[in-house]
């Protein structure tokens, strides 16, 4: 099975009515991968994990989990599937055991493998002290936690997780991307989220899908470097012409933005920071700030669902 | 899988105090209208001593008590299944068994067998009220079994009801009023009285309420039983498709 991508989506098309949620959407996920699907609201992230994991069926399209079609044999597709919903299914009455044990036999773990599994995914989020714990009464961070823990009970060879970070405090972000980096080395894993920094933090591919169709779809650290810096802020004290700026080596472009701001566009790779700072120092320019502008995710979000809007 | 379906449905309806209470009321009540019957029984004794095949304790005290068992069960019946499906829908726990390899035939019927495991409870100790009479007393146990049979069929129908009025809605509240309509107007459909012919016939077949007298009597008889198993199947096919017809349009 080992030439099979762990989920193969083709030409994947959903409509709620006359309204179209999703348009050809086409993406694989392969071993070790942790895919983050990055969309403003509304755009599919969810209908799209929805399908993935068969809680709703697509208008076209195929979805292949390790090779087995989940429209065509949809139990042995799903025996490789875990998902955390975007609000976490859970069963407030039960203690946090009874309810991992439920989900492990809903997912076929038998017998004297059952007690094991509990245990691993119990440790493995964080939730050691809390078996015996009602779910009911325990804080958001920790239901949570438990919502992560169901979708690998069964360790599947691939989870999907819709905003497994929304509504925790700072610190639980922290250990629950911590988790889902772990999760990220023995399982594929697909993560919708809207937190830009998450994705940065944790994924190794990014797609961002923007009105039902994929806008982008690249490998993070490509990403990175397609978004190299490409220019300085630099700020003054004393009031100096733009063309004087423009004639430093290498330097392209200069824009200003008053009160003694510029920004200095060049060539990637050849900065002019160093060129700049002895010129300053010379001219009595008045040096304040000298700082690299990064072009962040943030701003690849914005333009690419901004774009579309546009069109 | 069906199994583990309907363990944690049994298991939760016990964890909250519904269970408790419904089992408790249902006692509370059964248990003063069967003493109400031992002493109309009791005091009509001497004069059904003096007629020839005059009723026995069987037909008084039993029938008069499945017959109120039968009632009760259709006002409890929707408070037991009216979370079944809706519940979990209302808070997303339907994700879980929709994303496990379990199909939905299974998920519906390890629902309905959680709730069929309850009421067996609630029949039990029903059951054990007249048993209670045969430390003094003969009982004509073949119509205290086809009395039991009846009731079980006719809850095991309320709940197949139940349950398709569960999986239309994601709101408990009106799957139990749906469910309470559609049974009370099927129980009360004899009353309607005469519309005539052919008609009649099929309204008063349609009833829950007269295929449960024969058998409360002791009369077994496969038109009855074909009824109750046919409305049972027809209700859990008809949720089945809701449920698989939610991944279509949800």
């Amino acid at each position: 099975m080992a030439d099979h991508p762990l989920v193969a989506v083709e030409h994947l098309e959903r409509a709620y009515g006359s309204f179209r949620a999703l348009r050809d959407v086409s993406f694989e996920l392969a071993q070790g991968d942790v895919l983050g699907f990055l969309g403003p609201n509304g755009a599919g992230k969810s209908t799209t994990m929805r399908i993935i994991t068969g809680n709703l069926a697509p208008t076209a399209g195929s979805v292949r989990i390790n090779g087995v079609d989940l429209l065509a044999d949809p139990l042995s597709a799903k025996a490789r599937l875990g998902f955390l919903p975007e609000d976490p299914p859970l069963y407030r009455e039960l203690t946090v055991n009874d309810y991992l044990r439920y989900c492990a036999r809903l997912n076929g773990v038998r017998g004297s493998r059952l007690a094991e599994a509990v245990r691993e995914a119990r440790q493995r989020c964080g939730l050691k002290q809390m078996g015996e714990r009602l779910i009911g009464n325990l804080s958001r961070g920790f239901q949570q936690r438990v919502g992560i823990a169901q979708a690998i009970v069964h360790r599947p060879e691939v989870v999907v997780l819709d905003e497994p970070t929304i509504g925790l405090d700072p610190i639980q972000v922290r250990e629950i991307r911590e988790l889902i980096r772990e999760l990220g080395r023995q399982h594929g894993v697909i993560l919708s989220t809207h937190i830009l920094p998450e994705v940065q933090a944790v994924c190794n591919r990014v797609q961002i899908i923007h009105e039902g169709r994929l806008v982008l779809s690249e490998r993070l650290d490509a990403l990175n470097e397609r978004m190299a810096r490409t220019s300085l802020r630099l700020s003054l004290a004393r009031p100096v012409e733009k063309t004087q700026l423009s004639a430093v080596k290498g330097v392209q472009r200069v824009e200003e933005l008053g009160e003694g701001e510029f920004r200095v566009h060049h060539e990637p790779g050849g900065e002019p920071a160093e060129a700049l700072a002895q010129r300053a120092v010379q001219e009595g320019w008045g040096l304040r700030a000298l700082v690299p502008e990064e072009r962040s995710l943030e701003q690849m979000f914005v333009d690419l669902t901004l774009k579309g809007e546009a069109a | 899988m069906m199994t583990t379906i309907a363990a944690r449905e049994l298991r939760s309806m016990f964890l909250s105090p519904l269970a408790w209470g419904v089992l408790a009321v249902t006692q509370l009540v059964l248990g003063y209208l069967f003493l109400a019957a031992v002493d109309r029984f009791h005091r009509l004794q001497p004069r059904l001593a003096a007629m020839d095949g005059g009723p026995g304790v069987t037909d008084i005290v039993v029938n008069s008590l499945f017959s109120s068992a039968g009632v009760v069960l259709l006002l409890i019946t929707p408070l037991l299944t009216m979370r079944l499906i809706s519940g979990e829908r209302a808070e997303g726990t339907l994700a879980l068994l929709r994303s496990a390899p379990v199909s939905v035939t299974r998920i519906v019927l390890g629902k309905y067998l959680g709730v069929l495991g309850f009421l067996a409870i609630v029949l039990a100790v029903v059951l054990l009220m007249p048993l209670s009479l045969y430390a003094g007393t003969t009982l004509d146990l073949g119509q205290l079994a086809a009395s039991a049979l009846g009731l079980a069929l006719m809850a095991a129908s309320f709940a197949a009801a139940g349950l398709f009025m569960s999986s239309l809605s994601s709101q408990p509240t009106v799957a139990a009023v749906a469910t309470f309509g559609l049974l009370l107007l099927l129980w009360i459909l004899e009353w309607s009285g005469n519309l005539g012919g052919g008609l009649q016939q099929a309204v008063d077949y349609l009833s829950l309420m007269g295929h449960y007298q024969d058998l409360r009597q002791g009369l077994v008889n496969t038109a009855d039983i074909a009824y109750y198993l046919l409305f049972i199947a027809t209700f859990l096919v008809l949720s089945i498709r809701r449920l698989d017809a939610d991944r279509l349009y949800g």
